[in-house]
């Protein structure tokens, strides 16, 4: 992945050309068979449609098979769910899973409303209800179900900001207190500014093959297999959705993923989770099994989820501190565990990680992609 | 020979609005605002104020300051705003017949978002230089425009500054020693034609647009002139919020005490092409003999004029003749509701 940021001076073809070839290089590949975007609407935030074309050209390979999908902020997780279908099905030895999005070249009014669309227009959107506020409504709702505090959301920025820290290619890097984030601007009850994820420009990208092919090419590095993969819908509309306080199409999709990968939640070792707001990743956590439900929030506060902790998550800085360009965090997740079961992620490396888990999430809980990586014997 | 400033003068309206008055009616979080763009209030035009008068108000204050400049020797008057009250028509022309100008002076109105003040300045003082004119005149004036509910709303103000530039020794007040101009095309804040108020590219406008702008133009007169921070008595930079100036002349090396006398927008909030200029009055009503003062504005799209100053001791002469920016903005205001503050700004809309 490329360093995240306000990338004002690059466009998103440039980002995007970045990343691919930063994991062509990794791979030692210089030709795939198949090229996957995930992309959430480059149509609203930079005007430009048709972007496997436009991108295939931009890195040299016109001809190449490609193409972009779509899945609101869970885009990149089903980039690289397409990319393994592609391997698994023997469609394609090489795929090149890709995503990107750029988000700076318009204000912040027209990237809420891009954002928006990811919502029920005719049931949320039109209503005048924007992302915070669909979260902060999960969030009072598991407030009050769970008992869960103001300090034990603040504590999933204080962590994901800790990680930050320690990851050059995060936007943000910045120490931030309890009181930081309760002091921060209200934006909507309960959540605050530093609740919330970035705006972000990025762009990630993974080679995927097939396993006999990548020993080829590994070396001496660790391949890492992807051994689940799990996709799952619920309904966009809050108001259609049986209960609240849980994530439907995130259990479903870390079920599917458990269940093709023969591992359960307490296997893992290292976990990324789509934190778009401090309340999703205590949802996303209980959701994928770490925690059961209502002991996510406390499970933070009590440092169970911090680097040191029993299962970490979000080494990364997370969407909050690593950034949220949204159609890219997906991919960047999986990057993210690869680094870490490779061993390679410095400062911030889980020791021994050899099993981990990726939760990319779309809109309000929409749709979700899970992934389950190990390092292949 | 040298060139400088002798007659200067401000002007600020009475009234004011509360960031609080503003906040409550957008549902605003008022103690976040303030903190985040450090701002408090801000100046409103009242009814029979705009960049017109507000000039003239300046100017007059400018002349008392000049030590018996006469009027008809003013051979140039440029008026830098955003807020000019026609479209097609001037200001300066209005200006110059106000103060006895007219007809034999060379007029023109300047447009570079915040930095049309200093940039008439910047002319004015060459001209000057150039010995085409005695005495030229530059003013930076603006009735501010901020769409109701965005961010410049909490900002948008109204005041205006005037400079009588000349070069004779016995009547400087303020020497200019060096200019300085740095200017790229970035777009991050616009208004095209018909639009009631202008667009701007979010943060786009500070790291991009501002800083990168207002610290190349800063270290740009600084290398020229071989002069560093610690030389200067005082420095002004453009004051879109409270927030910026502080942040970009620390960047650049200057203390807070270097800083704070030049510092109007917390108080005053933003008046454009005012800014700046304002900034240096206030400096000039309380500046000492031999300070060397750095002015260094910024205007959108975007660029910013540097100036040197060498203040000389005819400032203790003559910084009395006139009311003082100081006191026009912590005396006398009116405070005022956003209902009133929607009316007098034109917000509402009128039966035909």
């Amino acid at each position: 992945m490329i360093d995240f940021g306000e990338l004002w001076g690059k466009s998103l073809r440039t980002i995007w050309a970045e990343a691919a070839l930063a994991a062509l290089s990794d791979a030692g590949v210089d030709s795939v068979d198949m090229m996957t975007i995930g992309c959430m609407s480059p149509g609203l935030f930079v005007g430009q449609e048709h972007l496997a074309s436009l991108l295939a050209d931009e890195l040299g390979m016109t001809g190449v098979p490609g193409s972009r999908v779509e899945s609101a902020c869970a885009s990149g997780g089903l980039s690289l769910r397409t990319g393994f279908a592609e391997v698994a099905s023997g469609l394609s030895d090489t795929v090149l899973v890709t995503g990107v999005e750029k988000m700076t070249d318009v204000d912040g009014a027209d990237a809420t409303y891009a954002l928006g669309t990811a919502a029920d227009q005719e049931w949320e959107g039109f209503h005048g209800i924007t992302f915070p506020g669909l979260y902060a409504m999960l969030a009072q709702v598991h407030m009050q179900r769970f008992g869960t505090t103001s300090e034990q959301l603040a504590a999933v920025a204080v962590k994901n900001h800790a990680n930050g820290l320690l990851n050059p290619h995060a936007q943000y890097h910045l120490k931030v207190s309890v009181e930081d984030v309760l002091a921060s601007t209200m934006v909507a009850d309960p959540l605050h500014l530093l609740d919330c994820s970035p705006v972000t420009d990025g762009a990630a990208a993974l080679v995927l093959t097939t396993v006999e092919r990548a020993k080829e090419l590994g070396g001496d590095r660790p391949i890492i297999r992807i051994a689940g993969s799990g996709l799952a819908t619920d309904t966009i509309t809050l108001a259609n959705r049986e209960d609240l306080a849980e994530l439907g199409a995130v259990r479903k999709a870390a079920l599917r993923a458990y269940e093709m990968a023969g591992k359960k939640p307490s296997d893992m070792h290292v976990v990324e989770v789509h934190d778009c707001f401090t309340i999703a990743e205590i949802m996303a956590t209980e959701a994928i099994g770490l925690f059961d439900p209502g002991y996510g929030a406390s499970a933070v506060e009590d440092g169970l989820t911090s680097l040191q902790g029993k299962i970490p998550v979000n080494p990364s800085g997370g969407l909050k501190s690593k950034g949220h360009p949204v159609g890219a965090s997906g991919v960047a997740q999986v990057a993210e565990i690869v680094t870490q079961l490779r061993g390679e992620a410095g400062q911030r490396q889980v020791q021994g990680a050899t099993i981990g888990l990726a939760q990319n999430m779309g809109g309000s809980g929409g749709s979700s992609v899970v992934h389950i990586l190990e390092v292949a014997s | 020979m040298s060139v400088g400033i002798v007659g200067y003068g401000a002007f600020i309206p009475r009234r004011r609005i509360k960031l609080e008055e503003i906040a409550k009616v957008w549902g605003a979080d008022a103690p976040s605002y303030k903190r985040g763009l450090q701002l408090h209030e801000k100046s409103v035009p009242g009814a029979d104020e705009d960049t017109v008068t507000m000039s003239v108000e300046a100017m007059r204050n400018a002349l008392a300051r000049s030590g018996g400049v006469d009027p008809k020797e003013i051979g140039a008057l440029y008026i830098g705003s955003e807020s000019h009250p026609y479209a097609v028509k001037p200001s300066g022309t209005i200006v110059a017949e106000a103060i006895g100008a007219t007809p034999a002076i060379h007029i023109a109105d300047f447009e570079f978002a915040c930095k049309a003040g200093t940039e008439s300045m910047f002319v004015a003082q060459g001209l000057v230089k150039a010995g085409e004119v005695k005495y030229a005149v530059g003013i930076g004036a603006d009735t501010s425009q901020g769409a109701p509910g965005d961010a410049l709303e909490y900002s948008a103000a109204a005041g205006a500054a005037a400079f009588i530039f000349g070069d004779d020794d016995e009547r400087i007040l303020a020497e200019v020693l060096h200019t300085y101009s740095w200017t790229t095309d970035t777009p991050d804040f616009w208004r095209r034609e018909y639009m009631h108020y202008p667009r701007h590219g979010s943060r786009f406008t500070g790291e991009p647009a501002y800083f990168r702008t207002s610290m190349n133009s800063a270290n740009g007169i600084m290398e020229k002139a071989g002069l560093e921070p610690k030389d200067f008595a005082h420095a002004i930079f453009h004051q879109p919020n409270g927030k910026f100036p502080m942040r970009v002349g620390k960047k650049l090396g200057f203390t807070k005490e270097q800083l704070e006398t030049g510092w109007l927008s917390p108080w005053l909030g933003n008046t454009y092409s005012g800014a700046s200029p304002m900034g240096f009055t206030a400096v000039l009503d309380i500046a000492k003999p031999d300070d060397l003062v750095l002015l260094t504005s910024f205007g959108s799209g975007a660029g910013s004029d540097s100036f040197v100053f060498r203040v000389t001791d005819r400032i203790e002469v003559v910084r009395d003749r006139a009311q003082m920016t100081r006191p026009q903005l912590d005396e006398n205001q009116i405070y005022v509701d956003y209902g009133t503050y929607a009316k007098l700004r034109g917000k509402i809309r009128m039966a035909e």
